[in-house]
């Protein structure tokens, strides 16, 4: 890119910016707005679920008695995929390998 | 020994913190005299928790609880973790700060929960030496709080009161005396929480904590209670919790929600409940 | 018993309950000690649901909640400041066999970790610009605000994002950089033209404002980012 080019869009970006409001002070008694981030992974003292949950589940994690499958939105989320270049929808796929285990 | 002058929570009902909550507690506190944080909440670098915090404080008392300093763990307390509560204190200023008799920490990992200890002599040493480092490094004395139980320890030798009362003498810490847990404790231990009152040294206690719980049950159909703080005081905490008053006179008094945390008005309606009830004590 | 004893049953439910630990009627703890063990798994798989909604939503909720419990034995909190955790979850995405046929997963969880990052960053003072002509500018080196994060991908890892949680169109193939910014208290992910990515990378790494619009290769629209920046408050140092 040649300087003239460089220094046109950095001017442009300057001018730019000087046009935009300015938004003022960020506020404490701003309201959130973003997707739940303030009440994720918060400390507290409260006890769970008791007796039966997560915790007590035998479920083997290791290795070969892993039944599920993911079956969320990427189930109808048609993106090509990996190094090999095959095209793939994630449901089909998943299924076809625990049938086989 | 200790800085006192801190400034002193008020005997007044406080609330446990929540920032969906800030609006609406800095337009109208109602009951609330005082808030409480978890400290492990306010150690990130910025942004809104710091600032919110800033503008509680300039508005409010504050009480700093710690979840996560293990004070029971075997291993000695992590420095790096008293530095950011010295560090937090330091600028915060507090009316009050308060740790749990539990252990959350082993090998590196924090295990996210407070976790049982047996009652023995070695248990209070270690707790003692863990609570005179910490207040070493804080320059003030802290309360430390009454654990809810699910389970009891065969190796067990005394009692937790004794327990307490032995720990507060040799550190001079004062105590949290969570009515909650208390009723919790004796329901799953089968023990007379009237009793447990009426036996704790109530001169000791700088801060009250009300919570719910919710019912289930151990093999063979026992009640067995959890301290989810996810539902309102229930009936029998409030009833150990007017004989505390009666017996100790009025305290700081905190109701925790942290679970299935209720709109703004329905946590100040229980801090009016709990105003109620230090209102009729001298 | 060794707190050693008790963490091993803890965090391994095929494990007996530890000898010594009681109901009131003296007999082994049974279903008491479960408590314990549902306060942890419960309390870490709410933390990561919390913290992962995009992922979550991609795999469903049930088998989040599983994938969560492996997770987290493998890879239990090394702090106590709960609000970071989960760091090493896209690098366990990338190695755990029942999504490995979503190559995209680590990288929107990446994009997820990079948002709370940037939540809990230190604040910043956006410099002022307007004392230096472009000319000046293009020879200085800019630093980034403390909560800016670039996350590089080569799945359309923004689209992926926004489909899922801002109710944005079906993703389409291609690679995506995406440059979180927080101006105020609020990240955003923002996607970057091409060649944004590599001018951001060039920034962070010291390079001048035009040796890193050089690094945004031929058609990168350096007018853009900058203004991007620019408009988003997110330089907080011109250096030398």
């Amino acid at each position: 890119m040649t300087i003239q080019t460089k220094t046109l869009a950095v001017a442009s970006a300057l001018a730019c910016a000087m046009t935009v409001s300015v938004a003022g002070v960020a506020s404490a008694e701003d309201m959130e707005k973003c997707f739940g981030v303030a009440l994720a992974g918060q400390n507290d003292c409260a006890a769970g679920e008791g007796t039966t949950c997560a915790g007590t589940s035998k479920m083997d994690y290791q290795g070969n008695a892993w039944k599920l499958v993911p079956a969320g939105s990427c189930a109808t989320m048609e993106l090509p995929a990996g190094d090999d270049g095959m095209a793939r929808m994630g449901s089909l796929e998943a299924l076809d390998r625990d049938m086989a285990m | 020994m200790f800085d006192l002058n801190e400034g002193a929570l008020p005997n007044r009902p406080g609330v446990g913190y929540k920032p969906q909550h800030f609006a609406a507690v800095m337009a109208d506190p109602g009951a609330v005299g005082w808030l409480e944080i978890h400290a492990e909440n306010y150690m990130g670098d910025g942004g809104r928790p710091l600032a919110q915090l800033r503008a509680l404080a300039e508005r409010f008392p504050l009480s700093v609880h710690g979840v996560g300093l293990s004070i029971g763990g075997e291993a000695p307390l992590d420095e790096d973790h008293l530095a950011r509560l010295k560090a937090l204190c330091g600028w915060l200023r507090p009316a009050s700060f308060s740790e749990h008799l539990a252990w959350s920490t082993h090998d590196g990992a924090f295990l996210n929960d407070l976790l049982p200890l047996p009652y023995t002599a070695a248990t209070v040493a270690r707790v003692a030496d863990h609570i005179d480092r910490l207040q070493e490094v804080l320059g003030r004395r802290m309360l430390l709080e009454n654990p809810s139980s699910y389970l009891a320890f065969a190796e067990t030798e005394m009692g937790e009161i004794a327990f307490l009362r032995d720990v507060a003498r040799r550190t001079g810490c004062g105590l949290l005396l969570d009515v909650n847990n208390v009723h919790v404790s004796a329901v799953n231990q089968r023990m007379e929480a009237e009793a447990y009152i009426d036996g704790f040294p109530l001169d000791l206690v700088g801060e009250i904590h009300l919570g719910g719980h919710h019912e289930d049950h151990a093999e063979g159909g026992a009640r067995l209670l959890i301290d989810s703080h996810s539902a309102p005081v229930d009936g029998p905490v409030w009833t150990l919790y007017a004989r505390t008053l009666a017996r100790g006179g009025a305290k700081p008094t905190l109701i925790e929600w942290d679970d299935d945390v209720p709109a703004w008005p329905v946590l100040e309606a229980e801090a009016a409940l709990a105003a109620r009830a230090l209102e009729g004590v001298a | 018993m060794s707190q050693a004893t008790f963490v091993a049953a803890l965090l391994d439910p095929a494990l007996a309950v530890p000898e010594g630990l009681l109901d009131p009627e003296g007999q082994p703890a049974g279903r008491r000690f479960d408590v314990y063990r549902n306060n942890v798994a419960g309390g870490l798989t709410k933390a990561l649901e919390a913290g992962f909604p995009a992922v979550r939503k991609l795999v469903g909720d049930q088998f989040f909640a599983a994938m969560a419990g492996v997770f987290l034995r493998a890879h239990p909190p090394q702090s106590r400041i709960l609000m970071l955790y989960g760091s090493e979850f896209p690098a366990f995405l990338g190695a755990f066999q029942p999504v490995a046929h979503l190559g995209y997963l680590p990288d929107v969880a990446r994009l997820e970790q990079a948002v709370r990052e940037s939540y809990h960053a230190a604040d910043h003072v956006a410099v002022p610009l307007a004392g230096l002509t472009p000319e000046a500018l293009l020879e200085r080196r800019l630093r980034l605000a403390p909560s800016a994060r670039l996350v590089r991908s080569r799945w359309p890892v923004h689209a992926i994002w926004a489909a899922n949680m801002a109710g944005g169109p079906a993703p389409v193939a291609g690679g995506q950089d995406v440059l979180v910014l927080r101006r105020g208290f609020d990240p955003e992910p923002h996607l970057l033209p091409f060649g944004g990515g590599d001018f951001v990378a060039a920034l962070g790494q010291g390079q001048t404002l035009g040796a890193a619009i050089d690094a945004g290769g031929d058609g990168f629209d350096a007018g853009a980012v900058l203004g991007l920046l620019l408009g988003q408050e997110a330089i907080a140092e011109v250096m030398e």
